[in-house]
């Protein structure tokens, strides 16, 4: 039997098998030699320049375009690394219209800035293709810290570490290091195995021993590891996944974006992948863009955002909704899950439109189905089973300043962590800052 | 319609864009192209006496300077003049005049510096039809090693004797090419009018090496692992060429003298620049290596939109500007502007607070939100700030009025005065 895009349910294969390795291309192909020198030479060097300061490492842009442009990327993506040793996935999957791009001069100036990340991706894939790892560890210094998670901010954490001549361990509960980069960004942006290639270019620093599958609170607890460790970094990302509370959410097909995108991202065959063929994304977020265009580009007919505020409010970029729209992706805005109608298996799901009230959402009174079978909650995740002891904050592990938990020699970065946006980049920088404050006080621990 | 026409000393063209005596100019199909796309004139490319012709390298001839974009800025070049023979040339140029009479033809001339080799060479081109002849006392490589070329421009007293020779042997007007690798470029102009030159024409090619290559250790064009000096041209030397150019047009010795401006000329607005300094026709050849002939269709239309804009004919702005270019002595000291920034314009680079806290008077103040301000006390009108400046018109120079204080200073402005009459010029002229 040949499945289509009108087959109805949960199937794969409703492609011609040609068309996944098309549809599943890189999204934003890299620069040649000739468009990134183009594109180089239309940065300005700004004095202590806007960019800068919006990129939450504080990568020195105008100085690594201004490599490139000299014909020396390799040193501009040394300029990249210093600041950030993720800068090859950031370069990919950073929201730049946000960040280094939305501040661009030439944004204020022509509409058009810069290319920062396609200029960043040229330069750090250039140094990366070269095989060898551009840093050389610093000198033993005794000391052994644990890394929680192999998601952004624990490589970030770990390599700073290695790099300062620390001892690492790095523990992380699934069976691959790469956290978020390897399990939970759309496979469009990262193509060719690029999440597990950079970890593998980033352990060349040395002094890092991965424990895979092992989960904080199954196989160690963060007692065992203060005790057998002069530090402990916490990278645990958020586990835990939202709830929808609309009634009937517990019918089949009713999935989590974050699982769907992860078996998406770790079959070896996207051809067997089933796919509804009227499929719903209830969210707001990246993730539920990157669900939502994954689910159009695997084969659904007809694929659907759902937003429960206006559009202006959806955490996902401007730029990721054009790309949901483009890639036939219908956005629905101002509409919230009332109930999930089925049989077993969703087959529609009602909604209520909102709108702004006094007292936050108001139910307008509007109903409206779409036709439906497969419901993808996309709805933000949460810290799911942080150890005791340790300060909470919003919901998160709180720190202060570089990443310092309430506990003393416990140190935390990333997403699991309070302040910061979510993002890639933003862990890259908690990671690096905790591993510089961790690397202080054992030093000075050492010496004192 | 602003009327083009041009008559340059006799000759006429129905514009004043001429191609130089250069590559471009070599061969009558290119000639008949370049008329075809609308030039005005040529001057053929430079021939040598009878017998068998220069050779060239059978390497790289080019080398030069990009700007951004890859965009060519200047091209060195180490080629020789025409390395065909001079029966093929002559027959050309005839044939070519024959069927374009309205057109502008020069033939430029570089043979040894004997009476007899010119005497010869001129009564060889004399029936080709030709309008004038330039004398190739430029080109700076190759042919100044044998004793020709630049050799003989840097040479004023040479000049003048083989311009006389000309003037002596044959009627055609006479324009005599400049080199620029020379300290004082009015000497040799002043020689070439001894000599009764009709024109002068400037800037040659610029001694130059455009860069090294870094894996072989040579100068570019690299010809077998060695390279040479060549001559440099284009966008690049225009600043250089246009001081060469008002230094002739403003010296009494030579003031009048008819002058065909060269050097980087690549829009309409270059040329004009160059025709304001006195040039009553321009030469050009970089931007036609680069571009193709059809570039004369711009610099065609542009100088018609501006001479209409301005309301004024060709021949009322040559030499427009000669006036006020003066020395430096004679700038008004007490003319004082402050630059002032555009906050609206203002795109927050900061390139302006760079240059001038680095490398000026730290006269402008970075303040909350990138928002920057000039301080008028610190501020010495350098410019600099409006240079550096990505954004058009965004930084500009306000001229003080009469009477108001520069707050730099704490003094007001005050009428006209130079350094001729300053009081810490120890040569200066005591006020009466």
């Amino acid at each position: 039997m040949t499945n289509s895009q009108l087959t109805p349910g949960v199937v794969p294969g409703r492609l011609p098998s040609e068309a996944y390795s098309v549809n599943f291309q890189d999204v934003a192909p890299p620069l040649e030699r000739n468009e990134a020198r183009i594109a180089a030479d239309r940065c300005y060097f700004c004095h202590d320049a806007p960019c800068v300061t919006a990129c939450p490492t504080s990568i020195d842009i105008p100085l690594f375009i201004r490599q490139i442009s000299t014909g020396t990327p390799d040193a501009a993506a040394l300029t990249i690394f210093h600041q950030n040793i993720l800068g090859g996935i950031c370069a990919r999957v950073c929201p730049t219209e946000n960040l280094c791009e939305g501040s661009c001069v030439r944004m204020t100036a022509e509409g058009k800035p810069v290319e920062i990340g396609a200029l960043q991706r040229y330069a750090t894939d250039h140094l990366m293709a070269r095989g060898e790892h551009p840093f050389t560890r610093g000198a033993p210094t005794g000391k052994r810290v644990a890394v929680v998670g192999a998601g952004p901010s624990g490589l970030s954490a770990a390599h700073r570490l290695a790099a300062k001549g620390h001892e690492v361990v790095l523990f992380d509960a699934r069976p691959k290091p790469g956290g978020l980069n390897e399990y939970g960004i759309a496979s469009y942006k990262a193509v060719d195995g690029f999440a597990a290639r950079e970890v593998d270019w980033l352990m060349g620093i040395g002094g890092i021993t991965l424990q895979s599958g092992q989960a904080l609170g199954r196989d160690f607890t963060l007692d065992s590891l203060r005790a057998e460790y002069d530090a402990v970094f916490l990278g645990l990302g958020l586990q835990g996944v939202n709830a929808l509370s609309a009634e009937g959410e517990d019918r089949g097909h009713v999935d989590h974006a974050v699982d769907f995108i992860r078996d998406l991202r770790q079959t070896p065959d996207l051809t067997a992948l089933p796919v509804g063929r009227d499929v719903i994304v209830i969210g707001g977020g990246m993730t539920a863009v990157d669900a939502a265009v994954q689910a159009k580009l695997l084969g659904a007919q007809n694929v659907t955002i759902v937003y429960r505020r206006g559009q202006d409010r959806m955490s996902a970029s401007p730029h990721e909704q054009d790309h949901a729209t483009h890639s036939g992706v219908r956005i629905i805005c101002n509409a919230a899950p009332l109930k999930v109608h089925g049989n077993g298996t969703v087959r529609e799901v009602e909604f209520f439109y909102t709108r702004d009230g006094a007292n936050g959402l108001e139910d307008t009174g509007e109903r409206f189905r779409l036709p439906c079978d497969q419901l993808l909650r996309a709805i933000g995740q949460k810290l799911d089973g942080a150890p005791q002891g340790l300060g909470l904050s919003g919901g998160k592990i709180a720190v202060s300043g570089p990443g310092r938990t309430s506990l003393p020699g416990v140190w935390a970065g990333g997403d699991c962590a309070s302040g910061g946006d979510d993002l890639t980049v933003t862990a890259v920088a908690e990671g690096r800052d905790a591993a510089e404050d961790i690397h202080a006080q054992l030093m000075e621990a050492a010496h004192g | 319609m602003a009327d083009l026409r041009s008559n340059f000393i006799g000759i006429k063209s129905p514009n004043p864009f001429w191609l130089a005596s250069a590559p471009p100019t070599d061969k009558e199909v290119n000639v008949r192209r370049a008329f075809q796309a609308g030039w005005g004139g040529v001057v053929w490319k430079t021939l040598g006496s009878e017998g068998p012709p220069v050779v060239n390298v059978n390497g790289p001839r080019y080398g030069v300077v990009y700007g951004a974009d890859r965009r060519v800025l200047g091209i060195n070049n180490i080629e020789l003049i025409t390395d065909r023979p001079l029966e093929v040339n002559l027959r050309e140029i005839k044939s070519v005049k024959r069927d374009y009479p309205d057109r502008a033809l020069i033939i430029s001339l570089m043979v040894p510096c004997d009476e007899e080799s010119w005497k010869a060479i001129l009564k060889q081109i004399e029936d080709t039809g030709a309008d004038g002849v330039e004398l190739n006392f430029g080109c700076p490589h190759g042919m100044a090693e044998r004793g020709m070329g630049s050799a003989v421009g840097q040479v004023p007293e040479y000049i003048e004797m083989v311009t006389r020779w000309v003037k002596t042997h044959s009627r055609m007007p006479c324009i005599v090419k400049l080199t620029p690798n020379i300290t004082d470029v009015r000497k040799p102009a002043e020689a070439a009018k001894r000599g009764g030159a009709d024109a002068v024409s400037l800037i040659n090619t610029i001694n130059s090496i455009t860069s090294v290559d870094l894996d072989l250790f040579a100068p570019q064009p690299t010809i077998d692992g060695k390279g040479t000096h060549g001559g440099f041209c284009g966008p690049a030397v225009k600043p250089i060429a246009l001081n060469m150019v008002a230094e002739i047009a403003r010296n009494p010795a030579t003031y009048g003298l008819p002058i065909s401006g060269i050097g980087g000329v690549t829009t309409w607005r270059d040329a004009a620049e160059f025709m304001a300094l006195g040039a009553g026709t321009v030469q050009v050849c970089t931007a036609a290596m680069t571009y193709g002939f059809k570039v004369v269709q711009e610099m065609i239309s542009g100088l018609r939109d501006y001479l209409d804009d301005k309301d004024i004919t060709m021949s009322d702005l040559i030499g427009r500007a000669v006036p006020n270019v003066t020395d430096w002595q004679y700038l008004n000291l007490n003319y004082t502007t402050k630059a002032v920034i555009d906050q609206d314009a203002c795109i927050k680079c900061g390139r302006c607070y760079a240059a001038c806290e680095d490398t000026s008077h730290q006269a402008i103040a970075m303040g909350p939100g990138r928002v920057f301000t000039i301080k008028e006390d610190e501020c010495v009108a350098c410019n600099l700030c409006v240079d550096v400046c990505p954004v058009e018109s965004c930084i500009t120079m306000r001229e003080l009025e009469m009477g108001e204080i520069d707050q730099r200073t704490g003094q007001p402005v005050r009428p006209y005065g130079n350094w001729t009459g300053h009081p810490n010029n120890p040569m200066a002229q005591a006020a009466e």
